[in-house]
C-alpha cells in the first residue's frame, strides 16, 4: 500500500542520512566508492585504536608518529584515482 | 569453560601525557593514558615517578587535555575516548580517585571517522574546549562556572564541513579576546571526483582558524589559508601580551609560523647528517615551555632528536622575525612530552621504558646547531638542509626510568631456573631498545645493603632511642646464645655501650616509654632507663622466658608452663606488673598491637596456643586478661600480627604451622573475631612482622617465599609475593637512606632491602637485544632460550659506522670504566650516578635508534641465552649469530629428528620481506645443532619459495607455514626434505601448532584451520576450519579439540571442535574429503566457546601456574605491555557468582569515560562466557551502601563478596 507519498518520504529519510553519515551508501554506490569509503573508515579505526598504530610501526619499524602521518596522507585516494564515468 | 578475565600488570606504554596541577594547587603532576586505564603520576621527592591512582576506564582512551578556569588553581581533564561522549574529570584527593564532572553525549559510540574524540583543543583561558573527528565534524563546548563557582558545559557549537580531513587541532592563545582554535585540513571532495588526478594533485592542505563568537555563542569558520602539504602537527604560540599569538605548523621539514595576517615565516628542521635524502623529517611530539619572561618549544621528531624552538617576536607589534630550530638532544622517540614547572621532562616514550629527566641546560650553548628563518636559503632543489651530528645528552640529565613491558611480542611461560613458581620470558621493545625480560611474580624488592654475620642469626630488631627520633639508631641480631647491637650512622658498626645484655638470645629489643630501651631474653626483662641505669626483673624459679610481645607501654611474655604476665609502664617510668594468667599448656604465640594514639594502653593481646586456637586477651584494667573472642584453627599458629587499617578496622593475622596465613576481623569493641580468610602462602610457617609501606601499617610474612600484606592503590588489603629469597626474620627499619625499609636476616647475612614500585606484579630482570624481537623457543631437555630479531630498513649491526654500532658501545664502555674510576667521563650520561645502575646506562644504539637504511633491507639475528645467566653484567647472550644476504629471522621452533637423534634448532627467514604486498626474494630454513657448550653451528640451509610464518615440530619432522603453504620436512644431510604439502590456506600462515595426528594453523586473516595429516597417503587435510574472519596474532593449544587464540584487534577467543565433530573427524577414513566442502571452506566448523575484547593487541598466549597451590591459567601479554590472565573457573557456584557481581558492578558503576562496559567488552564480537575480574574487582572501590546493595541482592554480606574475589585472585596470582 505504498503511496507516492510514502516513498517521497522515504527517500527524504535515506537522503537525510547520506547528507549526515559519510559513506551511507545508495542504489548507484559504485565499486569505487564502496572501497574508499572502506579504507577511510578503517584508517580512522586504525588512527583511534592506538595498539593498531603500535602494531604497524613495529612491523614498518617507524616511529609511531610517522606511521599515523602516512596513514592520514592516505586518506586522499586511498584507493587511487576514480574510474572514469561513463557519459550518460 | 568459563573463564575469568584478570589483568595481573597493567600496561606500561603511554599513548599521551598531560601535565597539569591536579590534586592541589602546585603539585607537578601528569596525567597518563595507557589506553585503556587512566592514571595519576607524580615524582616524589627523590625524583621517583610514583603511581598515585591508575583507573580501568573499559573504552579506548583517543586524547587527553587539561585546563582551568581562570583564577582556579587546579586542573580538569578532559578526555575524548570512543564512547561518543566528552567526559569533563577532576582529581579527587580525598577519595584518591578521578570523579567524573561532566559528561556529555555527542554522536554514536566506537572510534568511527565523523564521531569527534580523535582531537581535543582547550582555550587556554579554560572558556571552551574544541573536540574534534578526523572528518567532517568539530563540536565546540563552552565552558563556564556557574554561581557556586562549578564548571558547567554548553550544548555543543558544530563546526562541520564535510569532505575534510583534519591532521591537527590546537587552541590559539588570544588572551581574553573570543576563543579561536586552528586546524589542519584536507578538502578531498574534488579528488574523489576527478578521474584525471589533477585534483588529487592540487589537493592542498588549509590550515583553518575557528573562532568561538562568545557573545552570539556560535563558531565560524574565520579564516583558511593554504600551507604546505606536509603539515601534520600544530604548536599553539603565547599571545594576549606575553606573546605574538598565532601557531606553528610543523610540516615534514619545516616548522612555519603562521598568524592572520602576517606573512610565513618558515625554518627547515636540522636533519642528521646520516640520513638519506629521501627520508623526511617529521616533528611527532612537542612540548611548550612557559615563564613570565620568556617562552620556548621542545619538538621531537621521529628519529627521536629534540628541538628547541624559539621565535623572535617585537612586543607591541606583534609580527616574528625570525624562527629558530636548535638541536637540543636526543631522547627515545615519545607519544608525549611533558615540561614540569620545577625542571624536570617527563618524555612518554612510543615503546618501552619512560624516563624523568632533569633539565641541566635550556640549549644556550652557542655550538649546537641550529637553523633559522633568517638564514633560509632556496635552491633550485628546494630549501637548502642544515646538518647536524646526534650527540650524547647535554641538557637532559636522566634521573628515573619507568619500566614498561610495551610492546610485548612473544611471551612463554617456563620454570627455566628451577624456582618455586615459573617465569615468563617476555619479548620486548621494539628497534635497538628491545629487551628480553624475564618475569618472576612478586614485587620487587631493592637490595640497599648486604653484610655477612658470624654465624646464622635467629632475629633481627630495630630500635629507636627515642621516641621522637625519626630514625632507628640500633639493629639487634639474636643469635643462638648471644647478641650482636649494631649501631646505624654514617656506617653501621657494633657497638657495646647500648645498654643491652649480649651473652644471651635476644627475644625481643624495643624502645619503651619515651626514650628506655628493652630487652626481653630467655632468663627475664632488662629495662634500660636512658641515664643507663638498668631494672632487670628475672624469671622466677627455673622458668624462661618462652614468648614475648610487647609496644611502646605494654609488655607481655609468656613462660615456659603457660603462664603469662602483664606488665605496663607505670607513671614514672618503671615496668610494673600487672596481672598473671595461668594457662593449660605453653603459649605457641604472643602479640600485642601498639598503642592506640591518644590511648594509654591496647586493648588487646593475642595469644596463640599449641591446641590450635588463638585467643583475644582485654588488657583493659577491670577485665585484664580475660578472654573475649576464640577462633579455633586448623593447624597450631605460629606467629601473630594485628594490623589496623586507616579506615579503622583491625585484622588479625594468624601464620599457622602448616603455612596457611589466616586473617580475620576483629571487633574493636568485644574483642570478637570474624570473617575469617585463609590463604596458602608457601611449606614453611609464616612469620609475620610488621613494616611500614607509604606510611601505612603493612605486614611482611615470611615463609617459604616473603610476602607483603599491605594497602595497595585501590585502598583495599592485597596480598603480594616478594620476589627475593626466603628470609628468616625481619623488622621495620628507617634511616636516612631509606626512610621505609626491612632488615631481614637469611641464613647468614644481614640485609637491608627497601620495597620499590610496588604496583607492579612482576620483578623484571633484563636482557638488552639488537633488533625488535620475533619469537622465542625454549630448548626442552636443556633450557636454553633462543631468540629471532629482525628489523626492517635499519642497518645491520655489524655494518653500522657511527656510533650505535660496534665502535660506539665500545666507547660508551670504556668511558663509563673510565668514570668508575674517577675520571670525569666525556658527556656519556648514566641513568643514575650510582655505579652499580651502569645497566641502565643508555648505549648510542638505544638513544639515538638504529640507522636507517632503506624499506626493504633488513637486519637480523638469532640469540642463544641461557636463562640463569641473564641478570649477569652481560646480558646473557651466549651466542649471536648475526644474519646475512638481508635475510630476516622470523620464526623459530626446536625440532627432534629420530634420523640424528638429536634436538635441532629451526629458524626460518625470508630475503628483502616487503609488506603491502607481502613479497619476497625467497627464503630459507636453518637448521642449527646445539653443541656441549650450549652454543649453536649452522648445519645447513633450505631453501624456500615464500616467506616462513610459523614451524612446530611434528612426529619428528617439521611443520612449515611458508606463505598459505603448509609443508612437512624431513631431516636430510645437505637439506631439508620436503615430504607433504597443502597449499590451500587462504592468505599466510602465522601460527602452526600440533597435537597427535592433529595440526592447528592460525591464518592471519581467516582464523583457525583444523589439519588432519594422513600417514597412509601422504596428505594433510584441512578438516575444519571457522566461520568468523579471525586476524591471528597468537595462539595456544588447550586440548586436543580446542584452540586458544588472540587477533590483532584486542580479542581473545576460544575455538572448539564439538565433540560428535571430533570424533566424526578421526573416524571418516577420507578425512572429510568425501563430505566435500562449503563455500571453498572446509567441511566442518569450529565452534566459538568463549570470546573477550582485551583492548590491546594481544601477541603472546601462553599457559602457566603463577603460583604455588594455584589454578592453571592462560596468560596474555599486549603490545601495551599488560599482562593478564583467564582462568577457568572450575565450579558452577564461581561463575553464578562472579557473572552476577559483574552484572551489578556494571550498573552500579559504569565506567568512568561513559562506554558501555559490556558493549566494550564486545567491540568486535559478543562477549561469551568470560567475566571481567577487572570490573569485579572495582566491586571494593564502591561506596558502602552500593556494597551492601549489591550484597545483597546477592544473598551475601560486603565481606562475603570480597573474601570470594581474593579468592578468586588468589587462584591466580
Amino acid at each position: 500500500m505504498a503511496t507516492a507519498a510514502d516513498r517521497f518520504n522515504i527517500n527524504s529519510q535515506l537522503e537525510h542520512l547520506q547528507s549526515r553519515y559519510v559513506g551511507t551508501g545508495h542504489a548507484d554506490t559504485n565499486r569505487f566508492e564502496w572501497a574508499v569509503n572502506i579504507h577511510r573508515d578503517s584508517y580512522a579505526s586504525y588512527f583511534g585504536h592506538h595498539p593498531m598504530m603500535q602494531y604497524f610501526a613495529l612491523a614498518e619499524n617507524e616511529s609511531i608518529g610517522r606511521v599515523k602521518y602516512n596513514m592520514m596522507q592516505k586518506m586522499l585516494l586511498p584507493c587511487g584515482l576514480p574510474p572514469e564515468r561513463d557519459e550518460e | 569453560m568459563h573463564l575469568y578475565n584478570l589483568t595481573l600488570q597493567k600496561g606500561g606504554g603511554i599513548q599521551c601525557a598531560v601535565y597539569g596541577n591536579f590534586s592541589a594547587p602546585k603539585a607537578q603532576e601528569i596525567v597518563a593514558s595507557r589506553n585503556k586505564v587512566l592514571e595519576l603520576l607524580r615524582p616524589d621527592d627523590a625524583g621517583k615517578m610514583q603511581t598515585i591512582v591508575s583507573t580501568e576506564v573499559f573504552g579506548v582512551v583517543r586524547s587527553l587535555s587539561a585546563f582551568r578556569l581562570t583564577g582556579a588553581n587546579r586542573d580538569y581533564v578532559v578526555v575524548g575516548s570512543d564512547s561518543g561522549r566528552i567526559v569533563v574529570l577532576s582529581f579527587d584527593k580525598e577519595k584518591s580517585a578521578f570523579v567524573k564532572v561532566h559528561q556529555e553525549t555527542f554522536g554514536k559510540s566506537g572510534c568511527r571517522r565523523i564521531v569527534p574524540g580523535q582531537f581535543l583543543a582547550v582555550d587556554p583561558k579554560g572558556r571552551a574546549v574544541m573536540i574534534g573527528a578526523i572528518e567532517k565534524s568539530k563540536i565546540v563546548y563552552v565552558l563556564n562556572r556557574d554561581t557556586s563557582a562549578n564548571l558547567t558545559i554548553s550544548s555543543p557549537l558544530e563546526a562541520n564541513k564535510s569532505h575534510v580531513i583534519t591532521f591537527a587541532v590546537c587552541a590559539l592563545d588570544c588572551g581574553l579576546d573570543n576563543p579561536q582554535f586552528a586546524a589542519v585540513e584536507l578538502d578531498y571532495g574534488d579528488a574523489d571526483q576527478d578521474p584525471t588526478g589533477e585534483a588529487a594533485a592540487e589537493a592542498q592542505k588549509h590550515l583553518v582558524f575557528y573562532e568561538l563568537d562568545l557573545g552570539l555563542n556560535h563558531v565560524v569558520r574565520k579564516w583558511s589559508e593554504a600551507i604546505d602539504n606536509g603539515a601534520n602537527h600544530l604548536i599553539a604560540v603565547p599571545g594576549g601580551g606575553d606573546g605574538p599569538g598565532g601557531c606553528l605548523v610543523c610540516a615534514e621539514n619545516f616548522i612555519i609560523y603562521k598568524n592572520e595576517g602576517h606573512a610565513d615565516v618558515r625554518a627547515v628542521i636540522p636533519r642528521r647528517s646520516s640520513l638519506s635524502g629521501d627520508r623526511g623529517v617529521l616533528i611527532v611530539s612537542s612540548a611548550t615551555h612557559r615563564t613570565k619572561q620568556q617562552f620556548f618549544f621542545l619538538a621531537q621528531s621521529e628519529y627521536g632528536d629534540v628541538y628547541k624552538v624559539t621565535v623572535e617576536w617585537t612586543p607591541g607589534s606583534e609580527t616574528v622575525s625570525e624562527v629558530k630550530i636548535k638541536y637540543f638532544d636526543t631522547i627515545p622517540p615519545c607519544a608525549s612530552l611533558c615540561v614540569l614547572k620545577t625542571g624536570f621532562l617527563f618524555a612518554a616514550s612510543e615503546f618501552s621504558n619512560h624516563a624523568l629527566y632533569q633539565f641541566q641546560g635550556i640549549g644556550d650553548d652557542d655550538d649546537d646547531v641550529e637553523s633559522s628563518s633568517a638564514t633560509l636559503v632556496e635552491t633550485d632543489e628546494g630549501y637548502q638542509p642544515v646538518f647536524f651530528e646526534p650527540r650524547a645528552l647535554r641538557n637532559l640529565h636522566p634521573i628515573d626510568e619507568i619500566e614498561s613491558l610495551c610492546p610485548v611480542l612473544d611471551a612463554q611461560c617456563h620454570n627455566l631456573t628451577s624456582e618455586e613458581t615459573p617465569q615468563v620470558y617476555a619479548l620486548c621493545g621494539a628497534g635497538s631498545r628491545s629487551t628480553l625480560r624475564v618475569l618472576r611474580q612478586g614485587v620487587a624488592l631493592s637490595e640497599m645493603a648486604v653484610s655477612p654475620l658470624p654465624g646464622n642469626p635467629n632475629a633481627v630488631f630495630t630500635v629507636k632511642k627515642n621516641i621522637a627520633d625519626e630514625f632507628d639508631a640500633y639493629i639487634v641480631v639474636s643469635f643462638v646464645n648471644a647478641t650482636l647491637v649494631l649501631s646505624i650512622g654514617e656506617t653501621v658498626e657494633e657497638v657495646s655501650d647500648s645498654g643491652f645484655l649480649g651473652t644471651t638470645p635476644t627475644l625481643s629489643a624495643s624502645l619503651l616509654g619515651d626514650d628506655s630501651l628493652l630487652q626481653a631474653h630467655p632468663g627475664g626483662l632488662r629495662h634500660v632507663r636512658a641515664d643507663k641505669r638498668i631494672n632487670e626483673w628475672r624469671c622466677p624459679g627455673r622458668k624462661t622466658i618462652t614468648r614475648v610481645a610487647c609496644n611502646n607501654r605494654q609488655v607481655v611474655i609468656a613462660l615456659s608452663g603457660g603462664e603469662i604476665i602483664y606488665f605496663e609502664l607505670d607513671s614514672t617510668g618503671q615496668l610494673m606488673e600487672i596481672e598473671k594468667l595461668e594457662t593449660n599448656g605453653d603459649v605457641a604465640c604472643l602479640h600485642v598491637g601498639p598503642v592506640p594514639e591518644g590511648s594509654l594502653r591496647n586493648r588487646f593481646l593475642a595469644v596463640g596456643s599449641f591446641d590450635s586456637t588463638v585467643r583475644v586477651l582485654s588488657l583493659s584494667a577491670d577485665d585484664c586478661l580475660q578472654t573475649m573472642g576464640v577462633q579455633a584453627l586448623a593447624a597450631a599458629p605460629c606467629s601473630l600480627l594485628m594490623l589496623q587499617t586507616r579506615e579503622g578496622g583491625l585484622y588479625l593475622n594468624v601464620g599457622l604451622a602448616n603455612g596457611v596465613l589466616l586473617r580475620a576481623e576483629v571487633d574493636r569493641v568485644t574483642g570478637q573475631l570474624s570473617d575469617t580468610r585463609a590463604r596458602f602462602l608457601g611449606a614453611r610457617p609464616p612469620k609475620l612482622h610488621g613494616a611500614t609501606v607509604r606510611g601505612q601499617p603493612a605486614m611482611l610474612a615470611l615463609s617459604s617465599r616473603p610476602w607483603l600484606g599491605h594497602v595497595d592503590l585501590q585502598r583495599r588489603f592485597a596480598l603480594a609475593p616478594l620476589s627475593y629469597e626466603a628470609l628468616e626474620h625481619a623488622a621495620d627499619f628507617t634511616s636516612d637512606q631509606c626512610p621505609e625499609g626491612v632488615v631481614a636476616v637469611a641464613g647468614s647475612t644481614l640485609r637491608i632491602v627497601s620495597v620499590e614500585r610496588l604496583g607492579d606484579a612482576f620483578n623484571q630482570t633484563s636482557c638488552k637485544l639488537r633488533y625488535t624481537p620475533r619469537q622465542l623457543t625454549v630448548h626442552p631437555d636443556r633450557g636454553i632460550v633462543a631468540i629471532v630479531e629482525a628489523d626492517q630498513s635499519s642497518v645491520p649491526y655489524d655494518e653500522r659506522a657511527g656510533p650505535e654500532g660496534v665502535a660506539g658501545e665500545k666507547k660508551v664502555k670504556e668511558e663509563s670504566a673510565a668514570k668508575m674510576e674517577g675520571v670525569e667521563g666525556g658527556g656519556v650520561e648514566d641513568d643514575d650516578d650510582d655505579d652499580d645502575d651502569d645497566e641502565f646506562a643508555m648505549t648510542p644504539a638505544e638513544q639515538f635508534g638504529a640507522p636507517k637504511a632503506p624499506p626493504g633491507s633488513w637486519a637480523s639475528c638469532l640469540r642463544i641465552v641461557h636463562p640463569a645467566d641473564v641478570a649477569k653484567e652481560n646480558g646473557g647472550a651466549k651466542q649471536v649469530i648475526e644474519m646475512t644476504g638481508n635475510e630476516a629471522a622470523l620464526c623459530a621452533c626446536h625440532v627432534y629428528f629420530p634420523v640424528a637423534n638429536e634436538v635441532f634448532l629451526a629458524v626460518g627467514t625470508a630475503v628483502g620481506l616487503t609488506f603491502a604486498p607481502r613479497d619476497c626474494d625467497g627464503g630459507f630454513v636453518h637448521l642449527y645443532r646445539y653443541l656441549e657448550d650450549g652454543t649453536v653451528t649452522l648445519v645447513h640451509k633450505t631453501p624456500l619459495d615464500g616467506v616462513p610464518g610459523a614451524m612446530c615440530g611434528f612426529k619428528g619432522r617439521l611443520l612449515l607455514g611458508c606463505g598459505n603453504a603448509l609443508r612437512l620436512y624431513d631431516f636430510g644431510k645437505k637439506k631439508l626434505l620436503r615430504k607433504v604439502e597443502n597449499r590451500n590456506f587462504p592468505n599466510f600462515i602465522t601460527t602452526v601448532h600440533a597435537s597427535g595426528d592433529r595440526i592447528y594453523v592460525g591464518d592471519v586473516q581467516e582464523s583457525f584451520h583444523f589439519v588432519k595429516y594422513k600417514r597412509e597417503d601422504l596428505s594433510l587435510i584441512i578438516v575444519a576450519d571457522d566461520v568468523q574472519p579471525r586476524h591471528i596474532t597468537a595462539a595456544l593449544p588447550l586440548d586436543y579439540d580446542t584452540m586458544a587464540g588472540a587477533d590483532k584487534f584486542g580479542n581473545v577467543f576460544v575455538a572448539r571442535l564439538a565433540q560428535d565433530v571430533s570424533a566424526d573427524i578421526e573416524e571418516d577414513p577420507t578425512g572429510g574429503k568425501a563430505s566435500g566442502g562449503t563455500l571453498n571452506g572446509a567441511p566442518r566448523k569450529v565452534e566459538h566457546v568463549a570470546q573477550f575484547h582485551v583492548g590491546e593487541t594481544v601477541c603472546a598466549l601462553t599457559k602457566g601456574t603463577l603460583q604455588a597451590g594455584g589454578l592453571e591459567c592462560m596468560l596474555y601479554a599486549t603490545l601495551m605491555g599488560t599482562v593478564g590472565a583467564l582462568m577457568p573457573f572450575t565450579s558452577r557456584a564461581d561463575v553464578d557468582f562472579a557473572t552476577h557481581l559483574e552484572m551489578h558492578v556494571r550498573q552500579e558503576n559504569p565506567p568512568l569515560l561513559g562506554r558501555d562496559h559490556m558493549a566494550y567488552r564486545s567491540a568486535y564480537f559478543p562477549v561469551k562466557d568470560v567475566v571481567d575480574g577487572d570490573l569485579c574487582e572495582q566491586y571494593v572501590t564502591l561506596p558502602a551502601e552500593t556494597q551492601r546493595a549489591i550484597a545483597e541482592e546477592m544473598d551475601r554480606t560486603p565481606a562475603e563478596v570480597m573474601k570470594k574475589l581474593e579468592d578468586l585472585r588468589a587462584k591466580i596470582a
